[in-house]
């Protein structure tokens, strides 16, 4: 394996000698674009327990109730939703201001049931 | 509104306790990083012209040699790191504005241990290990003392954290709602160094990264843990091109801006070691390939151990590494690195090695250029040819994740070469693994600054506009929480330092208020293992607790060593005790001369008992050495051994105003008695009231003019000023001026 790798790169070696300092600089930067394209797209489509919190956080939720909302949130299965978008939801539901939304979810997290049933 | 605190006044220590106060209604007057005023021009600073060298501070302290140069500091153009952490973020303010007055504006804060792999934020104010816990409350107490410090210095001053570990993005949030200007963001370094699960650390980065970008805050990565964790720093080199490539290409693609990008990169090669012939090529290849990204010149620490002299030496080499090349950021280590937690003075030592490398080697690329075609532009060429191989390597496996899991990353060995040793990775293992969800096609999140995917509501373009604005756009929506433990917090240790901060006592510290550490140099004429054990068992009898050995080093394996040990003392001192001596105002140059002019001032000066000493009072009267002449005073030297008979008669016969006796050996209080027999035998001759008398020597004070009649005396560190002013005072007294 590890001759086979040097082989290898003997070969890559002798066709990036004839590129010129500008080719192989551009390739580099594309190279490196082509690795972290896909891992981007994860990012696009993904979310975590941390970046919810920063959601929340950013919503003026301290990091005290922050870890409690956002946990109740995941074992509800809402997570995918967004943690502020739930409770955007059910303060709009409830007719009380984001914040006391997270604190109705720390209190009794069965608020969040059905809560993106009805369309 | 907060209540702006009073200017700092240079001869009074930081009033720690007033910055505690009313933290919760604290807001950083401005976000963002901030460079150094670089005038194109170049700065003119006393008798010379500077060519890399930014704006002067208004208040600071120079180079020791600067008070021969008008004391002049001139500040090298890029901006200057040091590194401060002991875990009491109270003390290390005390040591950010020591910092500050010696030329560091990018204060960087290492976080205690441990603090990546808590899943949340920390709050209030416990104490750290091995840094500071970051939380709301430090981070607000310290950017306050440094709005404070920055005004007193006349800089604005770059304050520094991680953004990294399993709390990331809820970090970044912190530190872009409290004003933190640069951090540390590179989710390779989680995966390699902090095995937090890989996909998690990517997808965090994103977030945190764009939040970043929202506050202007500098991005430093961490490829540099590469240089310090191989066993032979200088065979990663082409590791290191692509670990940079990959987080300079993540953060873009997360949309942040390029100049908020910077390289954490080290010269990885150190004596013995022909460092250049490794360091200057690898310096190069990375300004050419990153040539649109910042670079933040870190120094050596992979080969530095307890020897202070040999990390500074070290260290300059890098700065020069940096001025051949480039910085936008230089970075310094403290000397004390490689033996314990960094200590206040050493922040100190490592910022002045870059002032002195800088402002030596100032317009050097005027004048020399590196060598681009020979050996070096080979070397050059490798590096990226074998990084470029390593890309592609990764492409060619399935991309990063799985290179991560072939351990393709922190080999010692040099690519393509494998030592086996890399640190591999799997997918589904790590800190917070399966942690990662994926969003929903209608996924929402109600606040600026967020990376991906987002349905925002319709009709809505500035997403926190649908729940009436985000921390980000409006601070007042921030939740301040103070203090979590009634016993770990800021508040109860200062209690315990009240004495050593506001009250009188006094101890040594060199990290903490009333740490007590000293350390002891001394020669121990023995071998190694006699000389160690003697140097502790010294330690103990001069009453050090805890005595440790820091640095030793052989001088000859038979004749002795160089031994530093540190200890801590056990006691006080009270500063009612202390007997500071008065310090004398010294009567302005102009009038001196005036008075010397009038008077026509002449002297009569000699060496005193049986004393061929002459170098201390030939210093006092030569032009050459700024001695009494320089004033326009004439003198009369009559030589060394002289009888005070002698002197008394001379001053007699020249019309001289004054006497000046030097007398520095001085066997059995001869001293005395000869500076009491000069006062008698003029008062004898009835012209006391006519001449003035001055005594000068090693051992001689300045307080012993009462006792011996004379009517100035001077011990060491006396100069021709002292000595002229202390005349011309006696003449004005006597009503002669």
């Amino acid at each position: 394996m590890t001759d086979e790798r040097i082989k290898q790169f003997e070969v890559r070696h002798e066709r990036l000698k004839t590129l010129s300092d500008d080719e192989l600089k551009a390739h580099f930067w594309d190279l490196c674009y082509q690795v972290v394209d896909p891992i981007i797209d994860l990012a696009r489509t993904h979310t975590s327990p941390s970046i919810e919190r920063s959601i929340l956080l950013r919503m003026g939720i301290n990091s005290a109730k922050s870890h409690g909302i956002v946990d109740a949130i995941h074992q509800a299965g809402l997570l995918g939703k967004g943690a502020g978008h739930v409770l955007l939801k059910l303060s709009q539901k409830l007719d009380i201001d984001v914040k006391a939304a997270g604190d109705a979810i720390l209190e009794n997290k069965e608020v969040l049931n059905g809560l993106f049933e009805e369309a | 509104m907060t209540k702006k605190m009073q200017p700092l006044d240079p001869n009074k220590k930081l009033d720690i306790e007033a910055i505690l106060e009313n933290l919760e209604d604290y807001r950083p007057p401005r976000k963002g990083w901030t460079w150094r005023v670089v005038p194109e021009e170049g700065v003119d600073m006393g008798p010379f012209h500077y060519r890399d060298m930014a704006e002067p501070l208004k208040r600071s302290i120079g180079l020791p040699a600067s008070k021969y140069f008008d004391n002049i500091d001139p500040q090298p153009k890029p901006v200057v790191t040091t590194e401060i952490a002991s875990g009491r973020f109270e003390d290390d303010i005390r040591r950010m504005r020591m910092g500050a007055w010696h030329g560091a504006d990018h204060l960087m804060v290492i976080r205690h241990t441990g603090q990546s792999h808590i899943d949340g934020l920390m709050e209030g104010t416990p104490e750290g290990v091995g840094g500071v816990p970051i939380t709301r409350k430090q981070i607000r107490a310290s950017r306050k003392a440094i709005d404070l410090i920055e005004e007193e210095v006349g800089r604005p001053i770059n304050f520094h954290s991680y953004v990294s570990g399993v709390a990331g993005p809820e970090v970044a949030v912190l530190f872009a709602e409290e004003g933190i200007n640069g951090a540390h963001q590179d989710p390779q370094y989680n995966v390699l160094y902090r095995n937090i699960n890989m996909y998690r650390s990517f997808v965090d980065a994103a977030e945190a990264k764009k939040v970043m970008s929202s506050a202007g805050i500098f991005q430093i990565d961490g490829a540099h843990n590469a240089n310090a964790t191989a066993k032979a720093g200088w065979l990663v080199m082409p590791e290191l091109l692509v670990q940079h490539g990959i987080n300079c290409a993540y953060s873009v693609r997360s949309g942040m801006p390029k100049d908020l990008i910077g390289l954490s990169t080290v010269p990885p090669n150190s004596p013995p070691a022909p460092k250049f012939w490794y360091d200057l090529p690898y310096a190069v290849a990375l300004r050419e390939i990153f040539s649109d990204f910042k670079m933040r010149a870190q120094q050596n620490t992979r080969y530095i151990e307890s020897s202070i002299e040999e990390a500074i030496r070290t260290h300059t080499i890098d700065t020069i590494i940096s001025m051949l090349t480039s910085a936008d950021i230089q970075s310094t280590i403290t000397p004390d690195e490689g033996r314990n937690v960094p200590w206040h003075y050493n922040n100190i030592r490592g910022v002045q090695t870059v002032k002195q490398t800088w402002a030596a080697m100032d317009g050097l690329n005027e004048m020399i250029q590196i060598k681009r075609d020979g050996p070096l532009g080979d070397m050059v060429r490798d590096i990226k040819e074998r990084a470029v191989a390593f890309l592609e390597e990764i492409l060619e496996v399935g991309g990063y994740f799985a290179a991560v899991e072939k351990g393709f990353f922190v080999d010692s060995a040099q690519y393509p070469e494998r030592s086996g040793d890399g640190i591999a990775r799997q997918g589904d293992g790590g800190v917070a693994a399966g942690s990662i969800i994926e969003r929903d096609p209608d996924y929402l999140a109600p606040v600026c600054a967020h990376f991906g995917d987002n349905h925002l509501p319709e009709g809505i373009t500035h997403a926190c506009d649908a729940i009436g604005g985000c921390t980000l756009c409006n601070p007042d929506l921030i939740t301040y929480i103070d203090e979590f433990d009634p016993e770990d917090n800021v508040h109860k240790r200062l209690e315990k330092t009240w004495d050593y901060r506001k009250g009188n006592l006094i101890r040594p510290e060199v990290e903490w208020a009333g740490d007590g550490t000293v350390l002891v140099e001394m020669m121990i004429p023995e071998n190694e293992d006699y000389a160690r054990e003697a140097g502790l068992e010294i330690a103990r009898r001069m009453g050090l607790e805890d005595p440790q050995v820091i640095n030793l080093m052989v001088l000859h394996p038979a004749e002795g060593c160089f031994l530093e040990v540190k200890g801590q003392v056990t006691f006080d001192i009270d500063r009612r005790d202390l007997k500071i001596p008065e310090k004398v105002v010294l009567l302005s140059e102009e009038e001196i001369r005036a008075a010397v002019k009038k008077t026509n001032l002449t002297v009569v000066a000699g060496t005193v008992g049986e004393d061929e000493h002459s170098v201390g009072l030939r210093e006092i009267l030569d032009i050459k050495h700024g001695g009494i002449e320089t004033y326009g005073v004439k003198y009369h030297y009559l030589g060394t051994s002289v009888p005070i008979e002698k002197m008394v008669d001379a001053a007699i016969e020249t019309g001289s105003q004054a006497i000046l006796i030097s007398t520095i050996i001085s066997h059995g209080d001869v001293h005395r008695i000869n500076m009491r027999k000069l006062d008698e035998l003029c008062r004898e001759k009835g012209i006391r009231d006519k001449v003035v008398l001055i005594a000068g020597g090693t051992q001689v004070n300045a307080d012993m003019a009462a006792e011996t009649g004379m009517d100035a005396t001077f011990g060491r560190g006396c100069k021709g000023i002292n000595v002229v002013d202390a005349i011309v005072k006696v003449l004005k007294e006597r009503g002669v001026v």
